[in-house]
């Protein structure tokens, strides 16, 4: 069984994001695996295990040959990874990622590409679907339980009731969402052992992509401006004393919520 | 050229339309003089007045899908209608499991862009600019579509107010499925749910990492219960398992706006802000006076959860 996990590696949630003068996100910084992407390597590895056998392999688009974000998800135990990157990608939207991806996920031929929901920097949440829809192959988006049997895979997938038992054949694409399985934590010798895995890093040109169809050139849309959203009148901040509750109380008496 | 046609992709359960379509129809009419629904389903006859009465002229339904998810399917329809010539000038969706589904096959079948996250959208002659909160909401995007039309823009949930526009029974119509898809639903699960939902509540009552464990997401429910409000969470503690994904508020999870959202334990990272802070009243208890919650909160505590709940409930109970 050969699961491909998409996987993005991100500026740090938790530093403020920056934009750049162009108005794309600066992603000078350190990247980091996006954490929403580790429970896909967790959920592939899980399958690989419980098919008795098999390999995962990483795919991604990211500046500057970053690999950062990769090696933590080789050390989880991803045996190897495909990296794009390419100047003329920046500026590049959710159907040029996907275009780029596919083309990557193309040369690995797998069984299963699972994909994050969405990502935590961009979060447009249509990259998974997108991929499925270039390579001609089926999709299962919102997935919170994955179970292979055969060449099927069934799935939980979440709904706005409750969830949808859906099912389809294989090869596939399954988008899952956070939480749907205690990603590990590296090991040690994971870490070591993902310093010598192998990243086969690609330009645009090596996927046989014409620059001017990706990227800012290709992305069919552009930033007029960006502006400061309105900000919220500040509040009443206070220290509690032991009868900061009370505050709250009158609060909710003064909005006769109570 | 004025936006003469627009498509708004329209979602149903039982034959009750979604709030998240009638607020789309709202924004659509002020947009377009011609404002139709594209819907995948073989019950278009019952939403024929509820979308009529919100604007729509038009359901282009595509027929029972066989348990197909829509996303194939629907793009296929819609898809076909444009390479024929009978397509719209813009086609808005939610931000939904499905619309989501929807717009991004579309976008691959038309090789255009789907702007996606959107909370507003302007119309002015040829040019079409949609508008995303980025950074928690601290910042507006605003981007323009440079691909030629059909423009295909995803929406959030509570951008616009629904509202009935007046008009009679939308008139029924057939929009022909090129690619009946692969992915089969095979069994439902409606989740019970006790209480308001977290979609429409008056008050919300959430919880985060700083509950310090699952047990005490009780106090949540408790202090929800006295209110009559709906329990949320942020994504830390639906990510740790204490609670299911339909309780998360955030930029993936729920949109909640209601007249009192009270954080209790939760930082206010990014993706949680973006999906609370529309909220009318928001009150904040958090150990830590740096978190960025304080920074929408009308009224913040700087205290420790375990201590202030308690008291709040126990005041609550007594009265």
């Amino acid at each position: 069984m050969h699961v491909v996990v998409c996987v993005k590696q991100i500026p740090d949630p938790a530093e403020p994001g920056k934009l750049e003068a162009d108005n794309t996100l600066d992603r000078s910084g350190k990247l980091i695996l996006d954490e929403s992407d580790s429970y896909g390597v967790e959920m592939a590895l899980q399958l690989v295990d419980k098919a008795g056998g098999g390999e995962v392999t990483l795919v991604s688009m990211a500046p500057n040959g970053e690999t950062g974000g990769l090696r933590t998800a080789l050390a989880m135990g991803a045996a190897k990874a495909i990296l794009v990157s390419d100047d003329a990608l920046s500026g590049a939207g959710a159907l040029d990622t996907a275009k780029v991806l596919a083309a990557a996920i193309k040369r690995a031929e797998p069984d299963l590409v699972l994909a994050a929901t969405e990502s935590s920097d961009g979060y447009t949440g249509t990259v998974p679907e997108q991929i499925a829809a270039l390579l001609g192959l089926p999709s299962i988006t919102f997935a919170k339980e994955v179970a292979i049997d055969g060449q099927t895979v069934n799935v939980q997938r979440q709904t706005e009731l409750g969830y949808d038992e859906v099912t389809t054949q294989l090869p596939a694409v399954v988008s899952v969402t956070a939480g749907v399985v205690e990603p590990r934590y590296p090991s040690f010798k994971g870490i070591m052992a993902a310093k010598s895995k192998p990243v086969d890093e690609l330009t645009l040109g090596d996927l046989g992509i014409d620059p001017s169809t990706v990227g800012a050139a290709g992305a069919g849309q552009e930033i007029v401006a960006v502006e400061d959203a309105p900000a919220r009148e500040a509040g009443e901040i206070i220290e509690d004393d032991g009868e900061a509750f009370q505050k709250i109380v009158a609060f909710l008496d003064d909005l006769k919520v109570i | 050229m004025a936006l003469n046609r627009i498509w708004v992709y329209a979602e149903a359960n039982d034959g009750t339309v979604t709030p998240l379509t009638l607020e789309l129809l709202a924004k659509a009419r002020t947009l377009g003089d011609t404002v139709e629904v594209v819907y995948g389903g073989g019950d278009a006859d019952a939403i024929a007045a509820t979308v009529g009465a919100h604007g729509a002229s038009k359901v282009l339904a595509t027929g029972d899908l066989g348990g197909s998810l829509p996303g194939v399917p629907v793009a296929s329809a819609i898809a076909k209608a444009v390479q024929d010539g009978n397509g719209p000038d813009l086609i808005m969706l939610g931000t939904s499991y499905d619309g989501r589904d929807v717009a991004a096959r579309l976008s691959v079948a038309l090789d255009k862009p789907v702007i996606t996250n959107n909370i507003d959208i302007e119309a002015d002659g040829d040019s079409v600019v949609v508008t995303e909160p980025v950074f928690g909401g601290t910042k507006l995007v605003k981007t323009k579509f440079t691909a030629g039309n059909p423009y295909i823009a995803l929406f959030r949930p509570k951008s616009f107010v629904a509202e009935e526009a007046g008009g009679g029974a939308a008139a029924v119509e057939t929009l022909e499925v090129t690619d009946a898809g692969a992915a089969k639903v095979t069994n439902r699960h409606v989740e019970e749910a006790t209480g308001p939902k977290l979609d429409d509540a008056a008050v919300v009552v959430a919880g985060g990492r700083g509950l310090g464990e699952a047990e005490k997401f009780e106090m949540i429910e408790t202090l929800a219960k006295l209110l009559k409000a709906a329990p949320g969470a942020s994504r830390a503690i639906v990510d740790a398992g204490w609670v299911p994904y339909s309780y998360q508020v955030g930029q993936t999870g729920k949109v909640v706006k209601p007249t009192v959202y009270i954080a209790a334990g939760i930082s206010g990272a990014t993706q949680h802000l973006v999906g609370m802070k529309g909220s009318k009243n928001i009150i904040a208890i958090n150990k830590d006076p740096e978190a960025p919650i304080f920074s929408v909160a009308d009224l913040g505590i700087v205290g420790d959860v375990h201590k202030v709940l308690p008291k709040v409930i126990e005041a609550l109970q007594s009265r």
